[in-house]
């Protein structure tokens, strides 16, 4: 569905992704994951269009958007959401949805309807005419959820939506995410709650220092000597396995 | 609430047509004005949070071409006003285009609107065809047909609409998808873009729309007065006056500018009739405009809210 072949990307003299390659398979949960730095968000910005990669080809359903604006790609089905979450603030949560259902629907009576839909169906149902800004994190982040899916998108890219959760409001929004998934959204997301990936990924790559470092099920990923190494530091594994 | 509002709005604004005074019809004329073009600049600045010093640019450039058309190609003056709204709305289009395109938003995007206005007076102020510094003078002619009138009343009149229409204009963008686009562009524009907002050309119709409304009241201006020059078409002050009647009454809101600009317009007529020391006047408008703008920072029309 989305490949993404010999990416790369520098800041300054950094360079932040180099020649990674991404397969995301259609229906599936695709989970992209590493420690703090990897490139994760930086890799998410640019197959979104948010940044433009310095080499590489992005193709998203056989079309190649290298390049293309981020409206342009929420347009064809792929939208993403924020790590940092960006509400508008100032609207109300209905409005904030409504904003992304647009995107489909020009009649605003519709696409208020279609929003509150939306809202309900992701659990905002009882704060859908309060303000964005008075919202808890764990509200915010549905409301980006909710805002995304309502552009109607095909591919979902889902930036460390359970980052600062506690762990009930953990569970339910893993419960969401695979409500998401079975009504046939494919998703791509970047996660550190790796007992929440295990539960929802069929895929998971794992990006370290700005190249892909191991690739698999959750489960191969985790007792990859490569990944525990770049959690944990050099030589982890080895005492991890002689303790 | 909002009926009663709406009534006394009404009132007020017929209220004019009672009096034969040519001096109550200038003064109608002028906050006509105010409001037409506060509500003119909320378009992109309220609602789109474009912040333009340079909105005078707008005016100018109506003021200017229906002088121009007039004295040198023999134009009705009726004629020049959707010419003139259409300029304008290329010009706001152009600038609001290329500044997206260069990343300036914000304090930038305040800053070039300021310099493009400014760039646009010395234009008219240096080239032959806006006849330099001389100005353009209009022939006396009062006839309908001639966008002329004794009476300024009818003068009032045509404000009055333009008023109505920039606030129309308002109220729509509270109700389409466009102004919905426009206003989640304010509030965030990359999540805006995340979602499939085309920031650059919904900022670009935002302006093109404000300029085209106000060049109007440049127009408008031009027949009034018959006469305009680069200080009066291009002067800064207009800029800060149409943003303060806006901010005043409540940007981004659709009865703000109405406020803001009735508000103003009191203010600075009210404090030079009744106080007659030179420079007293601005002064207290001066104060008056600090005490509305640190009590009220939301304007006028937020005070509901509170």
């Amino acid at each position: 569905m989305l490949s993404a072949t010999g990416i790369a990307k520098s800041f300054g003299g950094v360079q932040a992704i180099k020649a990674v390659d991404i397969e995301i398979r259609s229906g599936a949960i695709t989970a992209l994951l590493g420690p703090n730095g990897a490139g994760k968000t930086t890799m998410f910005a640019m197959l979104a269009g948010f940044i433009r990669p310095d080499r590489g080809r992005i193709t998203f359903e056989r079309r190649d958007i290298t390049g293309w604006a981020p409206e342009r790609i929420a347009r064809v089905g792929m939208v993403r959401t924020f790590q940092v979450t960006q509400p508008f603030s100032g609207l109300s949560v209905a409005h904030n949805i409504r904003v992304g259902a647009f995107l489909r629907e020009n009649r605003p009576r519709e696409a208020e309807t279609r929003a509150r839909a939306i809202g309900e169906r992701l659990g905002l149902g009882k704060v859908l005419d309060r303000s964005a800004s008075s919202l808890t994190v764990a509200g915010r982040k549905r409301l980006e959820i909710a805002r995304a899916m309502a552009t109607q998108p095909r591919l979902l890219l889902l930036d460390e939506v359970m980052a600062g959760l506690n762990p009930t409001e953990i569970n339910e929004i893993v419960e969401l995410i695979k409500q998401i998934r079975d009504s046939g959204v494919t998703i791509l997301l970047t996660e550190h709650i790796m007992h929440a990936v295990a539960q929802l990924a069929d895929v998971a790559h794992v990006l370290a220092g700005g190249t892909l470092i191991s690739s698999g099920t959750p489960r191969q990923i985790a007792e990859d000597p490569k990944v525990i190494e770049a959690y944990l530091g050099h030589g982890a594994a080895q005492r991890l396995a002689n303790a | 609430m909002k009926i009663a509002g709406i009534v006394a709005l009404v009132a007020i604004a017929l209220a004019p047509f009672l009096s034969t005074s040519q001096a109550v019809a200038n003064m109608a004329l002028l906050a006509a004005l105010a409001v037409a073009g506060g509500q003119a600049w909320n378009i992109a600045g309220g609602f789109g949070g474009m912040m333009s010093f340079g909105h005078v640019a707008f005016f100018g450039v109506g003021a200017y071409t229906t002088a121009i058309l007039q004295t040198r190609y023999g134009v009705n003056p009726w004629l020049t006003l959707p010419i003139a709204g259409a300029i304008a709305a290329a010009v706001g289009f152009i600038i609001s285009w290329c500044c997206s395109r260069a990343g300036l938003q914000g304090s930038y995007f305040a800053l070039v609107t300021l310099a493009i206005a400014e760039a646009f007076r010395i234009l008219a102020n240096s080239l032959d065809f806006t006849r330099g510094g001389l100005g353009i003078s209009l022939d006396l002619n009062l006839a309908a047909s001639n966008f002329q009138f004794s009476d300024k009343r009818v003068f009032y009149a045509v404000a009055l609409i333009v008023a109505l229409a920039a606030t129309l204009v308002c109220w729509w963008i509270t109700r389409s998808r466009f102004g919905a686009r426009l206003i989640a562009i304010r509030e965030n524009p990359d999540a805006a873009r995340a979602l499939g907002v085309d920031v650059s050309l919904t900022r670009a119709g935002a302006l093109a729309l404000s300029g085209a409304v106000t060049a109007l009241t440049g127009v408008i201006y031009a027949q009034v007065f018959l006469y305009i020059d680069p200080n009066i078409a291009f002067g800064v002050w207009r800029s800060v006056d149409m943003m303060l009647v806006a901010l005043v009454g409540g940007s981004g809101t659709i009865v703000g500018p109405i406020i803001g600009g009735l508000v103003l317009h009191l203010l600075s007529e009210g404090s030079r009739e009744l106080i007659d020391i030179p420079g007293f006047a601005p002064a207290l408008y001066g104060i008056v405009l600090l005490l509305i703008i640190g009590l009220l920072p939301g304007g006028f029309a937020r005070l509901r809210h509170a």
